[in-house]
């Protein structure tokens, strides 16, 4: 299988474990990445709070190099580029004339046969669900995680046409064929604070302190996430949070790439766990050990 | 003032009834006139213990035509954009879509944000994409803290993504000539 791949900004930077993980997977699994040539930015976040052209733009512009290089279909895995790309299509299928302006804008057309997936997606099929199980080769049966989707993956559903949106499953379906047990709770989709890390602190504090604490009450060894955003907010953070609220969480927070590359038999080191604030290798020493 | 009728066994909407309701409507798509005001939305919003007006209040001063509250308010830069009332509306008003609405009018009007640092935020972002094509994260900080006037803030944190090397110290400039494009583009459409 082969997709075109648009890593996105945070995958460049403050996410390359991401980046790294998924391309690793991939590899394994037989799922060839290609990047598109000289993508730019899809607007994220603050591109739609200052111009709706301006935002649609981006992410459609790039749809269109996507197609100059021949593909159909993109994998996205950062979910904030995921939404921006899913929304920009949408919009621009429901209103000719915001349509008509983004297509004088990027100069060019895209075709509405264009596809957007987020990995989980793609390895959350039943055929790939076998295929990832049959790879293990580290159990990690004793760890238990809960897996944390945020806010752009699921909602607005008539838009991203992911997994149930109050309470999806893909994330889960793809650990538990790893033989991780992951468990239920109820902050699943709830949001982080998200772009509010650099302007209002407070607010990503208190959001993402309900959300350790929401995974520390059902027993959660780690948590499992698939946004950038999400990762750096919770695990960046977290001193932060222990700080200010008094409490002691030390939870790891691991992109689910980084999970099903440490059961693939990867070294933590090719997948650059090291790059997280909450030390993520001791636990899944232990967990190995014993699992 | 001119009342419609949009579904006939159930409710009758004022339609037309305020300008700024007509120019969210056009910048969004978003006919606010639905919203019957059950709180849905507030119920949901992760951020609406922080804001002056919750999303609801702010719905309906919109119905109202109440300008000057909306475009004032602190709740349109307090909006996470986490899409969950969008989501569970039974309306189906798109409300993130309006606060994006009245965000840009207020920028259009050149009104003070509320929440300043919010909104330098965004600009600097855009500004930012605008002129490297990809995010360059350390020129957004650095930016945002020399208008923010925050030098300490988050000082140590910054530190320790340097050193695991999080942050890239250098632009990659990838990308910077298609975006430039896109955006005088937008910018000389948007003129007209």
């Amino acid at each position: 299988m082969r997709y075109s791949y648009y890593p996105g900004c945070s995958l460049h930077s403050i996410a390359k474990e991401y980046d790294h993980s998924l391309r690793a997977v991939c590899t394994r699994l037989g799922i060839e990445l290609v990047e598109i040539r000289d993508w730019f930015c899809c607007g994220s976040t603050p591109a739609h709070c200052v111009s709706r052209l301006l935002t649609s733009a981006l992410a459609l512009g790039n749809l269109v190099l996507m197609q100059k290089m021949g593909y159909q279909e993109v994998v996205v895995p950062c979910p904030s580029c995921f939404s921006r790309f899913k929304s920009a299509l949408y919009n621009a299928g429901n209103e000719p004339r915001l349509r008509e302006e983004i297509e004088q804008v990027v100069k060019d057309r895209w075709s509405d046969s264009v596809k957007v997936y987020h990995p989980l997606q793609i390895f959350s099929e039943e055929s790939q669900l076998a295929k990832i199980s049959s790879l293990v080769k580290r159990e990690l049966a004793g760890l238990k995680v809960v897996c944390y989707y945020g806010c752009l993956l699921t909602r607005p559903p008539k838009v991203t046409q992911f997994d149930i949106c109050e309470y999806p499953e893909s994330m889960d379906q793809v650990l538990r064929a790893l033989g991780i047990t992951t468990l239920d709770w109820s902050y699943k989709t709830d949001c982080c604070g998200g772009s509010f890390a650099l302007t209002r602190t407070d607010i990503v504090l208190k959001l993402s302190h309900e959300i350790l604490e929401g995974a520390k009450s059902v027993g959660a060894d780690a948590i499992a996430v698939a946004c950038p955003l999400c990762q750096a907010n919770l695990d960046t953070r977290q001193e932060g949070i222990e700080r200010t609220y008094g409490t002691n969480y030390k939870l790891p927070i691991l992109y689910f790439t980084e999970l099903m590359g440490i059961s693939f038999g990867l070294s933590p080191r090719e997948l650059l766990l090291g790059k997280h604030f909450v030390d993520a290798e001791s636990k899944l020493e232990e967990v190995s050990r014993h699992g | 003032m001119k009342v419609t009728r949009m579904v006939k066994e159930t409710v009758e909407v004022a339609r037309g009834f305020s300008d700024f309701g007509e120019a969210v409507k056009s910048l969004s798509g978003v006919d606010v006139n639905w919203c019957f005001q059950c709180a849905k939305c507030a119920s949901g919003c992760p951020v609406s213990y922080a804001m002056d007006y919750t999303p609801t209040q702010l719905v309906h001063a919109i119905q109202l035509g109440l300008t000057d509250l909306v475009l004032n308010s602190k709740t349109i830069w307090l909006c996470a954009s986490c899409q969950t009332c969008t989501t569970r509306c039974p309306q189906d008003v798109d409300l993130a879509g309006v606060m994006d609405a009245v965000r840009i009018i207020t920028q259009r009007k050149k009104i003070r944000a509320k929440i300043p640092e919010v909104l330098s935020f965004y600009r600097s972002s855009v500004t930012n994409i605008g002129f490297f094509g990809r995010t360059y994260e350390l020129g957004l900080i650095v930016m945002l803290k020399l208008i923010t006037r925050s030098f300490t803030k988050d000082i140590g944190l910054g530190l320790r993504m340097l050193k695991k090397g999080k942050l890239n110290i250098f632009p990659s400039f990838r990308g910077a000539l298609a975006a430039r494009r896109i955006f005088s583009q937008v910018k000389a459409l948007e003129k007209r």
